[in-house]
């Protein structure tokens, strides 16, 4: 599990030792708190020890999250948390690093920053909480709110088209892609355990409620009365299928660039490890802002060498070549020139 | 190449530029020239002058590059501020640069590319070597393209190869006029060619051809020595500031024990310190070419947060768009090291050309209270210790430091006493591996009492386990604080703790110890400056030199040392940026002098207005 240059613990953790001394201080109903306890539940499953665990995060409600982690944390500033990250993977491979984001802070503020940990493919493993809202500022709408939405910046109603945050990983060509729901522990769980096992870049968009700012924003998905005929869920080798009697079938219409929804057909048969990302950019395609109908699980994971792989090979290819101590060596360099002596 | 029959004088110092259009191989030639130069032993002082177009539209105007080279039979502090010699490849590059000639300097001029055409692209009427414009001038009219070419044609190199071997040419005439040694230049070319033997033959050919034209010509008569400057013993190379600089941080992480790690956007006049630490890989350095100037600092606070020596190089419009991860790292308490080589601004300015104008971005430019170390070399091959001097304050003392570096000692190079890597100092820190609290807690806020740093507890150690951040610390634990006696004690503590880091005082350069005027610098000015004062000494004005390192924090008896003398005059490549600073802390009654023409100081402006100072008040 995990990286090969991770240490494992001797000893069997619990989620009790992943419970920092903080008190937390979301707003209760937050579905920030179903997914910091799913997360605290799952990492003794790791084996990591909990000081090989980094949580970095940005700014926003869910960038709080690495002081509520027993683990190390930083909590940074607005965007740049992949970048941070990006610094601390690479010199360290033997941490296991996370990015706690949101929506806000990935896809816009720090929107650079994502595509390019994830074209990079740096070993992090990036969990985007989208609550398609701006939280922490007291609800200004952000990238990924529908068009038309009316918050206290936007009376009239949003222009702004938003991103839908899958696409956007794939166009990146991110290795791994993934999206769920922060009310489903299980689900949740199966996905950040595939993140974690993931080398290189994992991204993982969690739908998360925001009570006090965008309550419901889910809800299609996640009410048991309707979610059954929106909801998809992609399983590894299985007829893309969904609805209460199975009804609905994702499709590839002959002739077609993308994927289509339809009552009876032929059901596409899931791999999420396709090497062209067009396959799972089709499926990113099938939800809109409406979440008509909407894939959760893992849509992209294929693997390339990471990035911290391809750097660490550097440096060790050339301290093979090192002959002598640092300062011996630092001599050498220095002398390295056209050199002329004074008696 | 025998040493010819032709009369032979002594200078004790002499200037020469090379002028070109930018794909005439200019900085090759001076490099070139100045390396010959340094084996002989003279002291040497080299400015690179180019535009910042790659390539401008040929014989143009804002096409010439040039390189001067200052050498001299004893130290000296600048690259000169009026050529001797001005090597012309083309009427753009003798138009762009007669203004800086005294009468009587000569000038080498290339007459094959005084054409009509060449001549009318930048305003000439009627050809200067023929008009008698230049008559105050020692004129060479050498026809250097055709020659290299019919030398080359008999080795059967091709036309367009032969012409580009012109510079070689130049280089050789000069080398012979002034009596360099030309081994290590046959040696280079062998080296830079090593896959061309044909490029090596022909620039070897075409050097000789200019070495045996000099000594066979009647255009001229005279060979020139410079001695070799009586310099301190022990080996030397030429090397630039940001050649240094690189070095310095290599030295850095080896005396440090730490890897070292730069994250870096290409800037100019940066740039080349990201080239030549990626080259290092030896030495465990890491480089990321991140994806904006935010993302390269953000992963060299990353990689300090994990115990690396963290870098960040940049020019000024880097160092404002990294501000708020500056203020991050100040909050944190990580060492980091941002290196700003400044140029000319604001906004895009002039890329190329020098200025101090980030000093006052560098002490006050950040959001909040956001004190840290900043320190500025004065000469290129200072850079090398500056650097190992910012990333012993970082470490020692867990802050950002800015370096400021500017262009003018970023490209200018002198030659550089090899320091032995076993006698830099120890820059070595101990990471925290234990609980400091009671009952086995770890509190990352803690201080230690002589250096007010926190420990430095990097992930993987166990049982330490913390987490840290932007939102204000409580003392100590650094818990999230919103209390106002914490803040304020925290704002407080944060502007002490760099207020109380000890740095060297600062001497006063007083030869007769009768001065009543000082002047004081800081960063690149230090050459024009002590030449200037040297200038006046000589002439029996006597003036006092300080220069600051150190900027923040200032050295202890700076308020002393400006309270000695009657006048204090600071001259700044900006509009007065430290002399701001000064007047505002020890209500000094200080003179600013400020040039912002993207140039450095010549010694001479300094000189008068010294003068003036000395002998006026």
């Amino acid at each position: 599990m995990a990286s090969p240059t991770i240490p494992l613990t001797p000893v069997n953790l619990t989620a009790k030792d992943f419970k920092s001394d903080q008190e937390v201080r979301w707003c209760p109903g937050c579905g920030d708190y179903s997914i910091l306890a799913a997360m605290q539940r799952f990492m003794p499953e790791l084996g990591i020890p909990r000081e090989n665990i980094v949580f970095v995060s940005g700014i926003g409600c869910s960038s709080r999250f690495p002081y509520y982690m027993n683990t190390y944390g930083m909590h940074s500033i607005h965007g740049r948390a992949p970048a941070i990250a990006t610094g601390l993977s690479v010199s360290r491979p033997d941490l296991s690093v996370w990015v706690v984001t949101g929506d806000g802070d990935a896809l816009s503020i720090g929107g650079n920053h994502l595509i390019h940990a994830l074209r990079r493919n740096v070993n992090l493993k990036i969990l985007l909480f989208n609550n398609r809202i701006y939280g922490l500022t007291k609800g200004q709408y952000s990238p990924t709110s529908e068009l038309g939405k009316i918050t206290k910046s936007t009376p009239a109603g949003s222009a702004d088209s938003p991103f839908n945050p899958i696409s956007l990983a794939l166009g990146a060509e991110a290795t791994f892609v993934a999206r769920t729901i922060d009310s489903d522990a299980k689900h949740l769980q199966s996905v950040m355990r595939a993140a974690a096992q993931h080398e290189g870049s994992a991204f993982v968009e969690i739908y998360q409620n925001c009570n006090i700012f965008n309550d419901g924003a889910f809800e299609l998905i996640k009410d048991s009365t309707t979610r059954e005929d929106h909801l998809i869920r992609l399983e590894q080798g299985e007829p893309i299928t969904f609805g209460a009697d199975k009804q609905f079938s994702v499709t590839h219409p002959a002739g077609s660039f993308g994927l289509k929804v339809e009552e009876g057909g032929q059901a596409l048969v899931h791999d999420a490890t396709v090497d062209d990302p067009a396959y799972a950019f089709a499926l990113s395609r099938l939800s809109g802002s409406d979440l008509g109908t909407t894939p959760i699980g893992v849509f992209r994971n294929v693997q390339r060498p990471s990035y911290d792989e391809l750097i660490t090979k550097q440096l060790v290819d050339a301290k093979a070549t090192a002959e002598g101590t640092p300062e011996q060596m630092l001599d050498g360099l220095l002398n390295k020139a056209d050199t002329w002596t004074i008696l | 190449m025998s040493a010819g029959a032709k009369r032979v004088e002594q200078l004790d110092r002499v200037v020469i530029r090379f002028a070109g259009d930018s794909g005439d191989g200019m900085q090759l030639t001076g490099d070139r020239f100045t390396s010959e130069t340094a084996q002989l032993g003279n002291d040497i002082s080299t400015l690179p002058n180019f535009p910042a177009e790659i390539r401008a539209p040929a014989g143009t105007l804002p096409g010439v590059s040039s390189f001067q080279v200052h050498f001299a039979d004893y130290d000296i502090l600048t690259p000169g501020d009026s050529p001797n010699v001005l090597v012309a490849m083309n009427p753009a590059a003798l138009k762009a640069n007669l203004a800086d000639l005294p009468s009587g300097a000569d000038i080498i001029v290339n007459t094959d590319e005084f054409t009509k055409r060449n001549l009318a692209k930048v305003g000439y009427a009627a050809s200067p070597l023929e008009d008698g414009s230049l008559s105050d001038y020692a004129v060479h009219p050498v026809a250097l393209t055709s020659m290299t070419v019919g030398a080359l044609a008999e080795l059967g190199v091709a036309k367009k190869d032969g012409e580009r071997a012109k510079n070689m040419f130049a280089l050789g005439l000069l080398s012979w006029m002034y009596s360099r040694p030309f081994e290590s230049t046959l040696r280079f070319l062998e080296t830079k060619f090593a896959k061309r033997p044909d490029l090596v033959a022909a620039n070897k050919a075409a050097f000789q051809a200019g070495w045996n034209f000099g000594e066979t010509t009647e255009s001229f008569t005279v060979r020139y020595e410079v001695k070799p400057a009586r310099m301190k013993p022990g080996t030397y190379r030429n090397i630039t500031g940001n050649q240094a600089l690189a070095l310095g941080l290599v030295a850095a992480s080896v005396r440090s024990k730490l890897p070292l790690f730069l994250g870096a956007y290409p800037i100019t006049p940066a740039s080349d310190i990201l080239h030549e630490l990626s080259k290092h890989k030896k030495f465990g350095i890491t480089t990321v070419q991140a994806e904006d100037e935010i993302a390269a600092i953000g992963a060299a606070v990353g990689a300090s947060y994990g115990g690396a020596l963290g870098v960040t190089t940049t020019s000024g419009p880097g160092v404002a768009l990294k501000g708020e991860t500056i203020s991050l790292a100040i909050a944190l308490e990580l060492p980091l090291v941002i290196v700003d080589v400044q140029r000319a601004g604001p906004s895009t300015g002039m890329p190329t050309k020098t200025e101090q104008a980030d000093l006052n971005m560098a002490l006050f430019g950040r959001h909040g209270e956001a004190p840290l170390a900043v320190i500025a070399p004065k000469s290129p091959s200072d850079c090398f210790h500056a650097a190992i001097e910012a990333a012993r304050i970082a470490l020692k003392y867990r802050t950002p430091v800015i370096l400021l570096s500017d262009n003018y000692v970023a490209n200018g190079s002198e030659p550089w006493l090899l320091p032995s890597a076993d006698e830099l100092p120890d820059i070595s820190v101990e990471f925290t591996t234990e609980p400091n609290g009671e009952d086995g807690r770890f509190l990352p806020y803690l201080r230690d009492p002589e250096t007010m740093a926190r420990p430095w507890a990097i992930p993987g150690t166990a049982g330490l386990e913390h987490r840290i951040g932007g939102l204000e610390k409580a003392d100590k634990t650094g818990d999230i604080s919103y209390d106002p006696a914490n803040h304020e004690h925290m704002v407080r503590t944060r502007a002490a703790r760099i207020e109380a880091i000890p740095v060297p005082d600062v001497e006063v350069e007083d030869a007769d110890e009768n001065a009543r005027v000082l002047v004081l610098g800081w960063g690149s000015t230090y050459g024009p400056i002590g030449a200037a004062c040297r200038a006046l000494r000589q002439r029996g004005l006597p003036i006092a030199q300080a220069h600051l390192r150190h900027l923040a924090p200032l050295p202890a008896n700076l308020g002393e040392v400006l309270a000695a003398y009657d006048k204090v005059v600071i001259p700044e490549m900006n509009l007065g940026q430290l002399a701001h600073v000064i007047r505002a802390k020890y209500l000094v009654d200080a003179v600013p002098f400020n040039q912002v023409s993207g140039l450095p100081f010549t010694a001479a402006t300094l000189e008068n207005m010294l003068e003036d100072v000395v002998k006026n008040g």
